[in-house]
């Protein structure tokens, strides 16, 4: 789960770490306050999960207060296009006191899936993008496995700042380390962390993504989840436990289990279309559960038609069919469905899909989907 | 022979009183496994299938004799299952829980391994030696003994696998399910060691999925350490990057883990990459007769 960078400074302050002076707007109306309680020059920034606000115009610096009021106004409400996010409308705008900035850092925390642990990384260039950096300059970045104890005193002088500097910097690499392991974070990267003229470490962005398979224990920070950062049918399908991620095809697809469904999207484009969607009905599922997901499947007018891939082993073949065939007397669906049925009970299955009267296309193989998602 | 267990491992089933674990331990129980008997906090004394239930792993082992676990524990005590069987004396634990916080399982991958214990899992569906004996929740009536060793980091799409071998004609030596999770206790090179060093192994089927470099690393050890034929599919290769597709180890990050970057590396040691995930019988059969 992503957070918001107002919301991950709040932690860095709980944790010690130092950040500018700011306030959250939601209104117009709050801005001037805001402005009049923050001073210039400042920063104001849109609070959005995505990565390149400020090259799509989300960030901007205002060295008045009549300049700094145009920004957040301009700002407030604004629809940011990236490649990575899609686009985003701001709800929320960061309005935060500007520092004298010296020299800009770059600080990270990772989960490092491949060495199993967390690492940290560490670089002069500050404000980049670190893996461009790592890639032309690899010289400028410091990186390591923490293996025990945590002792980033070494690197953090290979930056070269006084002693004085570099212990805030170590300072705010452990403090950040505690943050991470009692939040179960996976990232939490501080990029620009300043130097100010005045001698001080500050984090002027913070980014912080969370485990979530940890969110049973991290209530605090379920409690930060911005829905409207999230797709309705993904809130709606999270709310029957289940697994559904939109895409941008024209196929829905219900599947269980998460191999299969990627395999079943990889099918769907085999046959020259596209998936609208991901959808893992997991292995217990009851006929209750299917109908909602089915429901699901049809609210995306993008879908024109769907294809059922289940495979039986916990769930069962038979409570499948009853929630299929509830779901579509209670629905009109307009669209053709394809269904494949094996394992557990598959012909119970069959037979309740056979029995109800309802227009289903049933194909007996994966090859034999193909052929018919060719014709749809 | 097969890999990892057989029909003479002893295996206790921690979290056998609840819905999953008992559910789970009477399929594998009327599959012939050698369920012992079982471990749930609080209700040791008490007995369930007529098998007696401990409070903890160290008794069950000590009074069954057990040297393998599978666990149902829910996620947030199964990381302290998995440490209690390896520090209780399980040599061989198989976790099928889904949704285990990656950092808990940081510490207990390194406990596990200081115990000389073996981890299956997690968030998998098991293991199963057809005809001899099934420990994971995967349906036992697709699977067929045979000389074709499987390891898959999915389950459903394992079955979609087996079901097609078997619909071929061809058995399975062993079935194992490495787990969707982003650290797992048994890699695919783990697994293609011992298939390369089992005699009833002819040929591998390998299925992968986006996210991590598991299947890089397998490519790279099956070039000089694998013999035997290897059939492979991975999953994802439509999946969208930065999106989690359902398994907590299914990611692209950036340009790291996509499906062309696996299917490449794989081509490369000489492996057969099916294109579509309904061809995966039908490959093998076909990579069995040419040899």
């Amino acid at each position: 789960m992503k957070i918001h960078e107002y919301q991950a400074k709040k932690l860095f302050r709980d944790y010690g770490i130092d950040v500018p002076n700011s306030v959250l707007c939601e209104t117009n109306e709050e801005i001037e306050q805001a402005i009049q309680k923050i001073g210039v020059p400042c920063v104001i920034k849109a609070q959005v999960h995505s990565g390149a606000r400020g090259k799509s115009g989300g960030v901007k610096v205002a060295k008045t207060l009549d300049e700094a009021k145009t920004y957040a106004r301009q700002i407030l409400g604004m629809t940011l296009v990236s490649s990575q996010a899609g686009s985003k409308v701001v709800n929320k705008i960061l309005i935060e006191q500007a520092v004298n900035i010296e020299k800009e850092l770059y600080l990270s925390l990772v989960f490092d899936r491949t060495n199993e642990g967390v690492s940290y990384i560490l670089s002069t260039e500050g404000g980049m993008d670190i893996e461009e950096v790592a890639s032309m300059t690899p010289e400028k970045v410091f990186s390591a496995l923490i293996n025990g104890e945590f002792n980033p005193e070494k690197d953090v002088k290979k930056l070269g700042f006084s002693d004085e500097i570099s212990f805030q910097i170590t300072d705010t690499l452990k403090k950040l380390y505690k943050m991470f392991f009692d939040k179960d974070l996976t990232l939490a990267e501080i990029n620009p962390l300043a130097v100010t003229k005045e001698g001080k470490v500050i984090a002027l962005d913070a980014k912080v993504n969370v485990d979530d398979n940890a969110l049973f224990r991290q209530s605090e920070i379920e409690a930060m989840r911005d829905k409207t950062e999230e797709n309705p049918l993904e809130i709606k399908a999270h709310e029957y436990n289940l697994n559904y991620i939109k895409l941008d095809g024209t196929i829905g697809c219900m599947v269980n289990g998460a191999g299969l469904a990627m395999a079943t999207m990889d099918i769907i484009k085999q046959a020259g279309k596209s998936a609208a969607n991901f959808l893992d009905v997991g292995g217990g599922a009851g006929s209750e559960k299917i109908t909602k997901a089915f429901e699901i499947l049809l609210s995306d007018s993008e879908v024109k038609g769907v294809f059922i891939n289940i495979f039986g082993g916990i769930l069962r073949c038979d409570f499948l069919a009853e929630g299929i065939t509830e779901a579509m007397k209670t629905q009109k669906v307009e669209v053709p469905v394809i269904v494949r049925l094996e394992g557990t009970n598959k012909d119970l299955g069959a037979e309740i899909l056979n029995k109800s009267g309802l227009k289903f296309k049933v194909v007996n193989s994966l090859s034999e989907a193909v052929e018919v998602l060719k014709g749809l | 022979m097969s890999i990892f267990v057989d029909e003479n491992s002893g295996v206790i089933v921690q979290g056998i009183t609840g819905k999953e674990g008992s559910f789970h331990a009477k399929s594998c129980l009327d599959y012939g496994t050698k369920i012992l008997g079982g471990v749930t906090p609080k209700k040791g004394g008490e007995t369930i299938f007529g098998l007696p239930v401990f409070n903890t792993v160290k008794e069950a082992v000590s009074e069954l004799r057990a040297d393998t676990s599978m666990i149902f524990v829910p996620a947030r005590f199964a990381s302290g299952a998995i440490r209690e069987a390896a520090e209780g004396g399980i040599k061989t634990i198989i976790c099928i829980t889904e949704g285990i916080p990656v950092l808990d399982m940081i510490e207990t991958k390194k406990i596990v391994k200081a115990n000389g214990a073996r981890l299956i899992g997690p968030n998998c569906p098991g293991i199963i030696c057809p005809e001899k004996c099934k420990i994971g929740i995967m349906p036992s009536s697709i699977h067929k003994r045979g000389n074709v060793g499987i390891v898959s980091r999915s389950g459903t799409l394992t079955y979609e696998a087996v079901y097609q071998l078997t619909q071929n004609g061809l058995g399975q030596s062993t079935c194992i399910g490495i787990g969707g999770d982003q650290i797992i206790g048994t890699s695919f090179i783990d697994v293609l060691k011992a298939f390369e060093d089992d005699p009833e192994t002819g040929a591998i089927c390998l299925i992968g999925e986006i996210g991590g470099t598991g299947e890089e690393e397998a490519a790279e050890f099956i070039k000089d350490n694998v013999t035997k034929p290897v059939v492979s599919f991975i999953a994802g290769q439509s999946a969208p990057k930065g999106k989690r597709m359902g398994h907590a180890g299914a990611i692209i990050s950036g340009d790291r883990g996509t499906a062309e970057s696996k299917i490449s590396a794989l081509e490369k040691a000489g492996v057969k990459v099916c294109e579509s995930p309904a061809n995966i019988g039908i490959t093998i059969k076909e990579t069995l007769k040419g040899i």
